[in-house]
């Protein structure tokens, strides 16, 4: 029978799929345990390094995430409310749905979020927020730039910062991944007294004589653009439309 | 060894490049080469991928039907590459973020396709695997030439360590910006088939 008879290339095509589908699966099941693993991990990581509970040069192992991770508090915020949603699990919280922002109120240039939101609080001894770790995301130049930034316990100084996925221009944009950038954000004030957020990303180096010096981080050279990026996403995340109604009900309660 | 197979091997590296002279596979070549880590990680993944398609289409190549010979060779290709992708995203789970959607897209890399009809379909499984393993290393080879310049002219360092402390981190290099963007690749690749044709004048173009 020749090879281009119907049945033989039905037989070789279905054959072929099959070996193909039977290793690919086997490749995708054995390994998904330790892909989740590591994308859980890498989370981690990134909070505790937002948290300033790990160096945000360093690298640490599994076991010191783990046992330092215990410290840290999961909490389900609804965005609009700014309550607790108290008995959320966080596994759904993170798969669901996103849903438009509106345009007029969308300065980070995100289009879609969640309503409900997971934040990570360190507590201290007695229970009292030492530092509340908040995700953000929003446009550079030419990606969506994801990232924790946490406060300190009086919700008006920024602990720390941090990017861990962007794709900004390597070695200019790319550079607000580089821990020595994200260390100039630590202890300036990102909201005022009202609960305004004013923190902002200035061009080129803060003028030391300004009277917000202490509002504004040195921006990159080269990088204006991605800077502007990193103003609005800041200025979103912690504005009314953002964790704005949250803050303040957590400043209340203090 | 003898000189055929030699041959298969050798020439895809030195003289048949696939990068520099039949300029396959320049996409990834420019994406993955600002540091020499993802560089190898890409050149590990291809060159595997290109030598077991290769070996893939050799074992059935005298079943393949003509009508559906492309597609059995993709269908060979992709299964191959997700493995490659679900095996990186398990043990470097950092690198595999570096280097995103491009080990998907060996998938679409010209090399491994046109190996595969090139050659793989008409030759034995030994000659075949040879030829696999000649052009994998022979990206490799212009993948990591290309990083190496890459990674430290633009970061001044050498597989993450440094080489030239850049002002950025407080030392004194100012690494050079246009390396870092895929522009650069172009031009040392370029420079790379200028150094090869002046060397080699069988491979220039006759007048």
């Amino acid at each position: 029978m020749s090879n281009d008879s119907i049945f033989k290339t039905l037989a070789v095509a279905t054959g072929l799929c099959v070996v193909c589908a039977i290793i690919v699966s086997v490749a995708a099941v054995f390994l998904k345990e330790k892909q989740d693993a590591n994308k859980l991990f890498d989370k981690q990581v990134n909070i505790l390094k937002a948290a300033g509970l790990v160096e945000a040069t360093s690298k640490p192992d599994a076991k010191t995430v783990a046992e330092l991770f215990q410290k840290v508090e999961t909490v389900v915020v609804d965005l609009t409310t700014g309550e607790v949603v108290a008995d959320a699990d966080p596994a759904k919280a993170e798969v669901a749905p996103f849903v438009p922002v509106d345009k007029s109120v969308d300065v980070a240039d995100i289009k879609k979020r969640q309503e409900q939101v997971i934040v990570y609080r360190v507590n201290d001894e007695e229970g009292g927020l030492e530092t509340l770790v908040l995700p953000i995301f929003g446009k550079g130049l030419w990606s969506t730039m994801y990232g924790f930034l946490s406060l300190k316990s009086d919700l008006q100084t920024v602990a720390h910062i941090t990017f861990y996925d962007q794709g900004e221009t390597a070695g200019l944009g790319g550079e607000i991944a580089n821990p020595r950038w994200t260390a100039k954000w630590e202890d300036k004030q990102a909201i005022d007294n009202e609960g305004k957020p004013v923190i902002l990303v200035a061009k080129g180096n803060v003028d030391q004589a300004s009277p917000t010096v202490n509002q504004q981080v040195d921006g990159i050279s080269g990088a204006t653009l991605t800077g502007k990026g990193v103003t609005n996403t800041v200025t979103y995340w912690l504005g009314e439309n953002g964790f704005g109604p949250y803050l303040k009900n957590l400043k209340a309660a203090n | 060894m003898n000189p055929t197979s030699k041959k298969t091997l050798l020439e895809p590296i030195l003289v048949n490049n696939p990068v520099t002279i039949q300029i396959l596979g320049i996409c990834s070549a420019l994406a993955v080469t600002t540091n020499l880590k993802t560089a190898l990680t890409m050149s590990l993944a291809v060159t595997f991928v290109i030598t077991f398609s290769n070996i893939g289409v050799s074992l059935i190549r005298k079943i393949i039907p003509g009508s559906i010979r492309m597609i059995v060779e993709m269908t060979i290709i992709a299964a191959l590459v997700i493995v490659v992708d679900q095996f990186i995203k398990a043990f470097s789970y950092n690198l595999s973020k570096e280097l995103s959607v491009f080990v998907g897209l060996i998938i679409t890399n010209c090399i491994v396709m046109g190996r595969a009809e090139a050659f793989a379909i008409k030759h034995n499984v030994l000659e075949s695997t040879l030829d696999g393993l000649g052009n994998g290393i022979g990206y490799s080879a212009v993948l990591l030439i290309v990083a190496f310049f890459r990674e430290l002219f633009g970061f001044g360092t050498i597989f993450g360590f440094t080489v030239l402390k850049t002002v950025s981190n407080g030392g004194w290099y100012i690494p050079n910006g246009l390396l870092v963007l895929s522009p650069g690749a172009f031009f040392l690749i370029a420079a790379l088939i200028w150094i090869i044709k002046t060397y080699n004048k069988d491979l220039l173009d006759k007048e």
